[in-house]
């Protein structure tokens, strides 16, 4: 079972979260200008590493706010846990 | 329930060579989909200068890790079809490839547990006829019927309110069925290469013109992925970005118990899967993890409540040992059907995001594959399963249609 640091909380077991997918992902900002290919992209395309990954994750038992997590999908490592206006820890996404 | 002792271990089955300069067809990924994939290139088109390539051994992946459960009672018709397609193919291979992999049409029960269950498992059966398959939806006597030990009683938590029953679906005994398979490739001239991982891709502009491996260099005419969990990671180093996360799946068995389970019973409310293997085991699955990953664990709440649904629906089984967990990567669409064509790279193709679902189709994955990678055009049944559907917006979508949770 992970150990998830909540930025509010404190560490908790995974199962007090929600997972919310790849972080990090801007709304396009031009919504009109997009093509087709731009919008699949939006929509459907995530980054699935075998490595470090920024996630997000809701304290879906605790306080009820999302954060963001960087962890190593092939070790489960947790390697931060950050507030959503807090940058990526080590790189700008 | 069937208690023939196993057919033979398999030393045998097939050669071992080294990997050759080149192949018309280079396969990546000896899981039942890349063995069927060169298996039917070689029955169905003549290819056998085919070489599939395995990172670690033989059908040690996915096609190791799951709980074998075949059924083609899926709600849309492109899926009804190709999955209808495999389960044909299914009850002519044993006697096709001369190999009894054991495998059984015990049928598959689908538990209602809620009304919005008993609708859209209703809906699901008359789609299912339309499209020629067998299902039959039935009330909770009859489901106790059909699995004596299931706990239909009104009084549990979640009591049966009814089930669909597809009598043609079942099991097979699944590392049997890849050495069936290998067997049959091998002897045709297809080249199965174990320990030998893909670690990049030789182009020539946008055309993909061979391997890289840890054996070196392989050129290849064309290059077919079948690397299930890790598709997107191999595909990216193409040049591909695929539409898929990779989750960790688990399943466990039990110590071996006299036979009392007579179908596969599967349950997306109360989330567990359960049939009994050949040997006797209880074979439980359940849902994937919520997050990416590769450990090939899976989270321990999973079990716990799988467990919990399980014996709730099956009190029988409450003193019943867990013997072996183990757990398998994954990958799922958005959409939760699989990616089987071509890609945008030049002859390269792709086979992939069959998610939690992809052992039933392992047949008619190989024939449809085989069919692209031959001709470079899908074939019928695998065109709605392109990748484009993303941007067109066609969606197959089985979340939740799929008679799975997951
Ligand atoms: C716990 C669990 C239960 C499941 N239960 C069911 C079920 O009941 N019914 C059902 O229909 N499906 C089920 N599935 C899903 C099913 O197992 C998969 O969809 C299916 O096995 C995928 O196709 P495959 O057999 O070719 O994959 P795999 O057997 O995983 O084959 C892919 C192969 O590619 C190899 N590979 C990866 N990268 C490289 C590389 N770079 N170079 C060389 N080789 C590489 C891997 O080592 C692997 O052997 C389950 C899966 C799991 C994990
Ligand atoms: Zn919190």
């Amino acid at each position: 079972m992970l150990l998830i640091t909540c930025p509010w909380c404190g560490p908790r077991d995974e199962t007090e979260y929600h997972y919310g997918g790849q972080a990090h992902v801007p709304y396009p900002e031009n919504p009109a200008d997009l093509t087709d290919e731009q919008w699949a992209e939006y929509v459907f395309y995530r980054d699935n590493p075998k490595g470090p990954f920024a996630e997000r994750w809701m304290h879906s038992t605790g306080c009820r706010r999302w954060f963001n997590v960087l962890r190593d999908t092939a070790s489960y490592e947790v390697l931060a846990a950050y507030r959503l206006d807090e940058p990526r820890p080590g790189g700008t996404r | 329930m069937t208690t023939e002792s196993l057919p033979e271990h398999p030393d045998w089955l097939w050669r071992n060579p080294d990997p050759r300069p080149s192949y018309d067809v280079v396969i990546v990924g000896a899981g039942g989909h890349g063995l069927a994939t060169a298996y039917y290139l070689a029955k169905n088109h003549g290819i056998t200068n085919v070489a599939v390539l395995e990172k670690g051994w033989l059908a040690g992946g996915n096609m190791a890790r799951n709980t074998t459960i075949i059924r083609s009672n899926y709600l849309w018709d492109e899926s009804a079809a190709i999955y209808e397609h495999a389960l044909k193919l299914w009850e002519r291979l044993p006697e096709e490839l001369d190999y009894d992999f054991l495998f059984s049409q015990r049928g598959v029960l689908n538990l209602a547990h809620t009304l919005q269950d008993v609708r859209e498992g209703m809906r699901r059966v008359s789609a299912n006829r339309l499209n020629g398959v067998d299902a039959e939806w039935l009330e909770p006597d009859e489901v106790a019927k059909v699995c004596p030990i299931l706990n239909v009683s009104s009084r549990t938590r979640y009591p049966v309110l009814g089930g669909t029953f597809q009598p043609r679906a079942g099991i097979a005994k699944h590392d049997h069925v890849a050495w069936a398979l290998a067997r049959r490739a091998d002897e045709m001239g297809v080249d199965l290469i174990q320990g030998c991982e893909v670690t990049g891709f030789l182009k020539d502009g946008d055309r993909v013109v061979g391997v890289e491996t840890n054996r070196g260099r392989i050129l290849a005419g064309r290059v077919g992925l079948a690397a299930a969990g890790h598709s997107s990671v191999l595909a990216e180093r193409a040049g591909v970005r695929l539409p898929v996360q990779s989750h960790p799946l688990q399943a466990l068995v039990s110590e071996l118990h006299e036979p009392v389970h007579p179908t596969v019973v599967m349950s997306n409310h109360v989330h567990v899967y359960v049939s009994q293997a050949h040997k006797g085991e209880l074979v439980m699955g359940a849902g994937v993890d919520s997050y990416n990953g590769y450990g090939q664990r899976g989270s321990f709440h999973v079990i716990e409540q799988q467990m919990a649904a399980a014996v709730e629906l099956f009190p029988v089984f409450a003193r019943a040992h867990v013997l072996r967990t183990w757990g398998g990567i994954v990958d799922v669409t958005p959409d939760a059907s699989p990616i089987i064509g071509t890609t945008p790279v030049e002859n390269l193709y792709v086979n992939c995001g069959w998610g939690t679902g992809g052992f039933k189709a392992t047949p008619a994955a190989g024939w449809t594959f085989a069919h692209t990678i031959a001709t470079g055009e899908p074939h019928p049944l695998n065109a709605p399963f392109a990748l484009e559907r993303f941007t067109t917006g066609a969606l197959i979508d089985e979340h939740g249609a799929a008679a799975v949770a997951h």
